[in-house]
């Protein structure tokens, strides 16, 4: 069906929503398929089904415990109602620059299971996501699971968003942090990923690098802040301006400080 | 308009079948092929919440929903919760508590609220906020609809509210 050029329906959230560019235009219901549900623990960490819900995502208490930066993000996508129907896989495919979970990936280093008639492939999340609205989904691809390694039980997450309101809000900006620290509470590794300040989410290698060696304090995360503020390229839009975007980028790691 | 499908669930409770194009909206075919006029379309683009419908148990969007996506689901509109002779707890608390003024968002209110009280029977304030939180009301706000969920919570669990 997919060679007829239709496109692979999972939650519907985005696909069927007027306006959107499969509206009026056939679909191919991927539900029911085997193998594209569920979460599965391997010995590689977890694999999330395609078509896993947001919503059993967000209570599925290895993700609560292990993967808090993901439930965290997964809790402020949409409403209630849109989390019980979009999935995991349609937040990758949509690849919204403001895609909530987005980042959150970007920080687990998520790879992305793609799978076609021709057999599967891998790809990291930072290679699956191409430009607003573009994957690397070839042609007749679909994707099929999210992998996820698990971080280190002691590895600090974080998920902030800036939204014009809590629920059913598109990002204004967000961050996703993941951080590593030793017992004396120095920075071991620190990753660093922001969405709708850049034509996708991305990480911020730059920012990253600021924080190894030292402690979570305020010098520390505002240094961090002006890194991002040069590493991404923020558009203005109905909810927000570019130049007030750029300033909330600068702040976001501030929220950090909670984590100390 | 796609080749007609044979689509068969259960509606409320009753087995039901129809032959449709499977592309229709299942909020179109609740409420032209069975008259069920609960689920009102709002928006149209899942941000409203009034077309909530409980499938297996879970609150969805029908105006987000195609018609072949209904076949072998147990589908609960509003109409289905209750009867105006024999209203959901829910309805009741809805009525008693003032929590209705046009009526537009309430079928899909009392269908999320469905849905979170199933799932946690003693919610407090901010868990049923959070639960509304994809229903809009754009008559008169949010203080009464959620001390109906409340109360609502305490008559099922069989407590005076």
């Amino acid at each position: 069906m997919l060679d007829d050029g239709l496109s692979p329906m999972a939650g519907g959230t985005d696909l069927l929503v007027p306006g959107r560019k499969a509206a009026g235009r056939g679909v191919a219901l991927l539900e029911g398929l085997p193998g594209l549900d569920g979460v599965a623990m391997t010995a590689q960490g977890l694999r999330l089904g395609a078509l896993a819900s947001l919503a059993a995502l967000e209570r599925h208490p290895v993700i609560r415990e292990r993967l808090p930066v993901l439930a965290q993000a997964i809790a402020c996508l949409g409403s209630p109602l849109i989390r019980n129907m979009g999935t995991m896989g349609g937040n990758l495919v949509t690849a919204s620059p403001a895609g909530d979970t987005l980042p959150a990936l970007l920080v687990l280093e998520a790879v992305v299971e793609l799978a076609s008639r021709d057999g599967r492939r891998h790809l990291p999340v930072a290679e699956f996501l191409l430009g607003p609205g573009r994957t690397a989904l070839g042609p007749g691809e679909i994707v099929a699971a999210v992998r996820i390694a698990l971080p280190p039980p002691g590895a600090s997450q974080h998920f902030e968003k800036v939204g014009r309101r809590d629920a059913l809000a598109i990002a204004v900006a967000s961050l996703a942090a993941l951080i590593v620290r030793d017992e004396a509470g120095r920075v071991v590794e620190a990753r660093l990923a922001v969405g709708s300040l850049a034509p996708t989410a991305r990480r911020c290698p730059s920012a990253e690098a600021a924080l190894p060696g030292r402690r979570l304090d305020r010098e520390a995360l505002l240094e961090a802040g002006r890194r991002i503020r040069d590493e991404i390229s923020p558009k203005g839009d109905l909810r927000a301006t570019a130049a007030y975007r750029r300033e909330m980028a600068g702040r976001l790691p501030l929220r950090l400080l909670t984590l100390a | 308009m796609n080749e007609p499908m044979d689509i068969a669930f259960r509606l409320n409770g009753r087995p039901v079948e129809l032959t449709t194009d499977p592309g229709r909206r299942a909020i179109d075919v609740l409420r032209e092929d069975f008259g069920l006029t609960a689920a009102k379309e709002g928006c149209g683009s899942g941000e409203c919440g009034a077309c909530a419908v409980l499938v297996d148990g879970t609150a969805r969007l029908s105006c987000l929903m195609l018609a072949a996506q209904l076949h072998g689901r147990d589908l609960t509109t509003a109409e289905g919760l209750g009867r105006p002779d024999a209203p959901h707890p829910i309805q009741t608390a809805f009525a008693v508590h003032g929590a209705v003024q046009c009526g537009y968002c309430t079928p899909g209110m009392t269908i999320a609220a469905a849905e979170l009280l199933a799932r946690d029977p003693a919610p407090d304030r901010e868990a049923a906020r959070r639960a509304l939180s994809g229903n809009l009301c754009r008559c008169t706000g949010y203080v009464k609809i959620v001390d109906a969920v409340l109360a609502a919570g305490a008559a099922l669990r069989g407590e005076e509210s």
